[in-house]
């Protein structure tokens, strides 16, 4: 796996983290690296399941949101934890924008997987996607 | 703005409030009201008064924007963020109720003495810790249908009794019957409905917990008495909300809202504060929704309660009558209720969004229960694992200070990361256990984020609030042995 390109910032009561990466594409994946990070922490072992991911939303910042919210909604439904994240495409037509790509991980275990944080939700608060030298950020706050 | 600016803007009004007035902020419409003593307000970060700020710049906002003792940084309104819009001018705001909708509290009697249980405290609460399911991805011991779901999503803690799980009692001594009547669960969405289903009946993770305490101290005996707690017995409290069904109506909400913020021209200083006209479709929409979420929050509560009873009568080998477990009270944090106030001398409909509070009717009011109305609404405050906690009572200064509203907590002054990098979950249960509280907890790091150091002092928040005669003490319970998710 490639070197993480997030980092978590100090926050009373939530989680407040930064991710970058030189594309969008690659800082979508960071952001859902870091918000992961956030609710399991230990070795995972090769995925075995993927699910494709497609969403559609009216702004960058809404996409954000909906990708990660449709992340831990898998997690929680499906009792996926993932630990790779693929996204293949961010198209922007007018003002919505598109998402294609996919996650990968492997079912629940309470036995052997380390689960940290409790994710409950993405916010809105602070949310921010930016473009920075060499690429771009993302500003996420998620409630725990 | 500095740390200093801002707090050179807060004037101090009288002993225990200060105000936030309209010029530190554009777009006022009514002044912020923080109700702290002078150390909390100390303590207070800028981004709290900002985000009162930002709260009474939503249209329709009725006297004052307002911050508990407890209050602190969260997303959009503070946490202990307390706001009543005007029904028919105002706005809803999931921002103003938060992810877990109808987070909230309950406490069950005993008549078991300290003597009896603390010898067995480490047995009892490992037949606890096994009874609840608790902790990220731990799965629930009930299996609803759609049609059951749904139900509770209408009745909340009265379909749960009528369905097996408790008494008719336990209903009459919730906040609201346990149930808010506006709960339509066509609204709330499908995969709200997924989310719900497999955590439905379990406490969850985080600051959620199952505490046995110990009656310590009695302020006011009378009402104590009132409240069927005496000294020296054992009560039960449960902390732990809506789960991933709340949290997905707020997720789905707040798209919406965000949509609907545009549609009807509402500006806002930040967009977790999205909202809508009380009376649009989308308001009243996110209203029916957040209803069944609440009232699924009450459901779960009352489930777990009735797993507590049976875990304690296999302990005990008594049924749970002759222990005496009586619901005193349940009571909600985070929820936006249909109240009438007295404003400007005018008794008038709003929707009073309590985000981190606790409502607090005082004596008279008709949303009393019965039994209690002579001496006022039971008023949960819990402590952190290591602390007490405060039973007080609803009082004569809280309908005409706080919209009949207190703190909810100790309220937080560290972040989970620093925690966890401050505290080890391993040393801190030997310390609690040499203070003789056990504790149990899925993993030992849950028990760092959670020390009893990263709250402010709960006796500290519960004065503000009992010298301003908003909420006054009348018991104290300090724990014995905690569950943590």
């Amino acid at each position: 796996m490639n070197t993480p390109r997030f980092e978590y910032l100090p926050h009373p009561a939530d989680v407040m983290f930064i991710a970058h990466g030189s594309t969008l594409e690659e800082t979508f994946e960071q952001a859902a690296q870091a918000m992961f990070g956030v609710i399991v922490h230990n070795a995972i072992r090769e995925p075995d399941r993927s699910v494709d991911i497609e969403l559609e939303s009216e702004g960058l910042e809404n996409l954000l949101y909906d990708y990660l919210s449709e992340l831990l909604y898998l997690f929680e439904v499906d009792e996926l934890v993932f630990s790779r994240f693929q996204v293949d495409s961010i198209e922007k037509t007018g003002s919505i924008y598109m998402l294609k790509g996919s996650a990968s991980g492997e079912s629940i275990d309470t036995g052997r997987h380390n689960f940290e944080t409790e994710v409950k939700a993405v916010t809105y608060h602070q949310l921010k996607v930016e473009k920075e030298d060499g690429g771009y950020s993302a500003h996420v706050i998620v409630d725990t | 703005m500095t740390q200093k600016q801002a707090k050179d803007f807060v004037r101090k009004v009288d002993e225990n409030i200060y105000e936030v007035p309209m010029d530190f902020q554009e777009g006022m419409r009514v002044p912020g009201r923080i109700f702290v003593s002078q150390k909390l307000m100390d303590d207070l970060e800028t981004d709290t008064l900002r985000q009162t700020a930002n709260v009474a710049t939503l249209p329709g906002i009725q006297k004052y924007s307002m911050a508990m003792p407890d209050a602190h940084f969260g997303y959009g309104f503070p946490i202990g963020g307390v706001a009543a819009f005007d029904a028919r001018d105002g706005v809803i705001s999931p921002g103003g109720v938060g992810f877990d909708i109808n987070c909230g509290v309950r406490i069950i009697r005993t008549d078991l003495e300290i003597g009896e249980v603390r010898p067995r405290i480490k047995g009892l609460m490992t037949e606890l810790f096994n009874a609840i399911p608790s902790g990220v991805g731990s799965k629930s011991r009930l299996r609803v249908s759609g049609s059951e779901l749904d139900d509770a999503f209408t009745y909340g803690a009265r379909w749960a009794v009528e369905s097996g799980y408790g008494v008719e009692a336990d209903i009459e001594h919730c906040e609201d019957g346990g149930f808010i009547d506006a709960a339509d669960p066509g609204k709330v969405s499908e995969r709200a409905h997924k989310r719900g289903k497999p955590q439905f009946g379990t406490l969850g993770s985080g600051n959620h917990f199952l505490e046995i305490q110990e009656v310590d101290k009695i302020y006011e005996p009378g009402i104590a008495r009132a409240y069927g707690i005496r000294e020296g017995t054992i009560t039960i409290m449960i902390h732990c909300g809506s789960r991933g069904a709340g949290h997905q109506i707020c997720t789905d909400y707040l798209r919406v809202m965000e949509q609907a913020s545009r549609k009807y021209g509402i500006k806002l200083p930040d967009k977790q504060l999205a909202c809508a006209p009380a009376n649009s479709r989308e308001g009243q929409d996110y209203f029916k929704a957040m209803a069944a979420g609440a009232n699924y929050a009450w459901a779960n509560r009352q489930v777990i309660t009735h797993w507590v009873r049976e875990t304690f009568e296999k302990f005990f080998g008594r049924d749970a009558e002759s222990l005496g477990m009586d619901l005193v009270y349940d009571v909600a944090h985070n929820v936006a209720k249909l109240e009438e106030h007295e404003i400007d001398g005018v008794k008038k409909p709003v929707y009073v969004h309590r985000k981190g509070a606790t409502r607090a009717f005082p004596p008279g009011h008709h949303d009393v229960p019965a039994a209690y109305r002579s001496v006022g609404q039971p008023v949960l405050i819990p402590g952190s694992m290591g602390t007490p906690s405060y039973i007080l009572h609803g009082a004569e200064r809280a309908m005409e200070l706080t919209f009949g509203s207190a703190c909810h907590g100790a309220g937080r002054v560290m972040g989970r990361g620093e925690a966890k990098q401050k505290f080890r979950g391993e040393i801190l249960e030997k310390q609690l256990a040499d203070k003789g509280i056990t504790v149990l907890a899925t993993h030992p790091s849950m028990l760092a984020e959670e020390a009893p150091e990263v709250y402010k002092s709960s006796s500290e928040v519960v004065n503000v609030m009992h010298e301003l005669h908003v909420a006054r003490k009348v018991v104290r319970v300090k724990p014995i042995g905690v569950a943590k998710g």
